[in-house]
């Protein structure tokens, strides 16, 4: 790195590496290891097992919790592009994409876990209900965005619209939350209300499995997003950098 | 000085006509590819008569949606190739009339394929489909559709991939209205009385409304060069 450092880059568009922000975040890397790690640990062994589910219920915790993490992270990915919007500057359509690749990462967990836990509850991998449908139209209206801004050669164009796009884009995320109540003929079980007829699979809700809950959602929706987040602006900055250093390594060859 | 709102907008409309009107490429490669599209539906649903009685408001909309991409892909496109588009900005104009124009111009084309539509599907699923709620579902699914499309068009004709990505990014973001439009047209084919002809249709108004303000507040950010 520290050739990379001492290369002069005049290109406006480029961070320049700080030390202290990379240990200040593997700092917090640990931390939401250790974090996650705990959260686990209570889903497995300080939550109750359930008596109809049995031991499969227990990956709902992170189930929920992914969801929660990808919603912050989406969310983010809205400020991201409205602040772009407004202020022109390149960091905030980072943060955008961040977000949206991280919101992906946490909804595709959300979805492999939910298909794990259907798979004995539901006696399916997977069924066109209205909520597991919308959801993943929800990371496929994510992974347009993704080829919207490949589609774009000009990189002011292509921050604008995926900004355009990134904000409209939440639609579909608000889509997913509230389509359970919609569409009354889901199986899917809700967690806060009451849940629908049809829904399969739902449980009672003891103090143990609350605070399970609420600690693994809490550090799913904090924690994980902002670390891998933080991470994904540093690695698009570093490759920001790494083309800033083609491009002047390119000119002073043909001096 | 500004050309006043209301005049910019059906300035930009009255050209979208007349350019129609002259030319007949856009109403009629939509409504081909409609007739095709219900054709085909009829075919592939045929073994089953309740599936193609009980899925003829999918494919109505599906058909719609699809027509309209075709309809909106070309009809920015047309902007972009003789460079009207820069003529329209360097216009002294609000760039929300543009928008409106355009809006109002795919409206119609949509609104005239779906008119097209539904005595012929009529025929074809024999099921009685003219039916003046029917009409109102239709114009307020085209609506969002339009108004979100219009939108995301004029981004998708500046990108490199061109008319494959408007499919790609519009069919995702329209679900809500998409499912929202079936279920209102379901609802008034079953002559369901209760919630399914009430609760959808208004649902269909809050996404119209939704999609409307929010591409009035992008449209500028889309198309400043």
């Amino acid at each position: 790195m520290s050739a990379v450092q001492n290369f002069p880059l005049q290109s406006a568009d480029v961070v320049p590496a700080n030390i202290t922000r990379t240990r200040i975040l593997i700092g917090l890397t640990i931390v939401t290891i250790v974090l996650v790690a705990i959260g686990i640990a209570m889903a497995l062994g300080y939550a109750p097992t359930e008596a109809a589910q049995g031991e499969v219920q227990r990956i709902f915790y992170i189930h929920l919790s992914a969801f929660a993490g990808s919603f912050i992270a989406f969310s983010t990915t809205v400020v991201g592009a409205a602040m772009y919007l407004r202020t022109r500057k390149v960091k905030w359509d980072t943060l955008a994409l961040a977000g949206v690749e991280v919101g992906m990462a946490l909804a595709l967990i959300n979805l492999v876990t939910g298909m794990i836990w259907a798979r004995p509850i539901w006696n399916t991998w997977w069924t066109w209900d209205p909520r597991l449908t919308s959801e993943a139209i929800m990371i496929l209206t994510y992974a347009a965005y993704l080829m919207l801004r490949n589609g774009v050669e000009n990189p002011e164009q292509r921050r604008r619209f995926a900004s355009v796009y990134g904000i409209l884009a939440m639609t579909t995320v608000i889509a997913v939350l509230v389509i359970t109540r919609i569409r009354p003929d889901t199986i899917h079980p809700v967690v806060i209300g009451p849940s629908p007829q049809n829904t399969e699979g739902g449980f009672e809700m003891t103090q143990r499995i609350g605070s399970t809950i609420g600690i693994n959602s809490t550090i799913w929706s904090i924690f994980v997003p902002i670390t891998l987040i933080w991470w994904r602006i540093r690695l698009e900055n570093l490759a920001e950098r790494v083309r800033a250093v083609k491009m002047q390594v390119l000119t002073s060859q043909e001096r | 000085m500004k050309t006043p709102f209301l005049r910019a907008v059906m300035a930009v409309l009255r050209k979208d006509l007349r350019a129609e009107l002259r030319s007949r490429e856009l109403v009629s490669s939509m409504a081909l590819f409609a007739l095709l599209s219900i054709l085909i539906f009829s075919f592939a649903l045929e073994l089953d008569r309740d599936a193609r009685e009980s899925a003829i408001s999918g494919v109505l909309w599906v058909t719609v949606i699809y027509a309209s991409t075709i309809g909106l892909n070309r009809s920015m496109a047309m902007e972009r190739e003789q460079a009207n588009l820069d003529g329209m900005l360097i216009a002294p104009v609000d760039r929300t009339a543009i928008f409106f124009g355009k809006l109002a111009g795919n409206l119609i084309f949509a609104i005239v394929v779906g008119m097209i539509l539904l005595p012929i599907m009529t025929i074809l699923y024999n099921k009685t489909l003219i039916l003046p709620p029917v009409f109102g579902i239709l114009l307020l699914g085209t609506i969002g559709f339009s108004t979100v499309g219009t939108l995301l068009a004029t981004m998708t004709v500046q990108t490199r991939a061109r008319e494959s990505l408007l499919p790609i990014v519009m069919l995702p973001i329209t679900l809500p209205m998409m499912l929202a439009a079936v279920r209102a047209t379901t609802g008034i084919l079953n002559a369901s009385p209760t919630d399914d002809g009430v609760t959808w249709p208004q649902i269909l108004i809050i996404l119209d409304v939704v999609y409307l303000a929010a591409s009035f507040l992008l449209f500028e950010f889309v198309i400043e060069e």
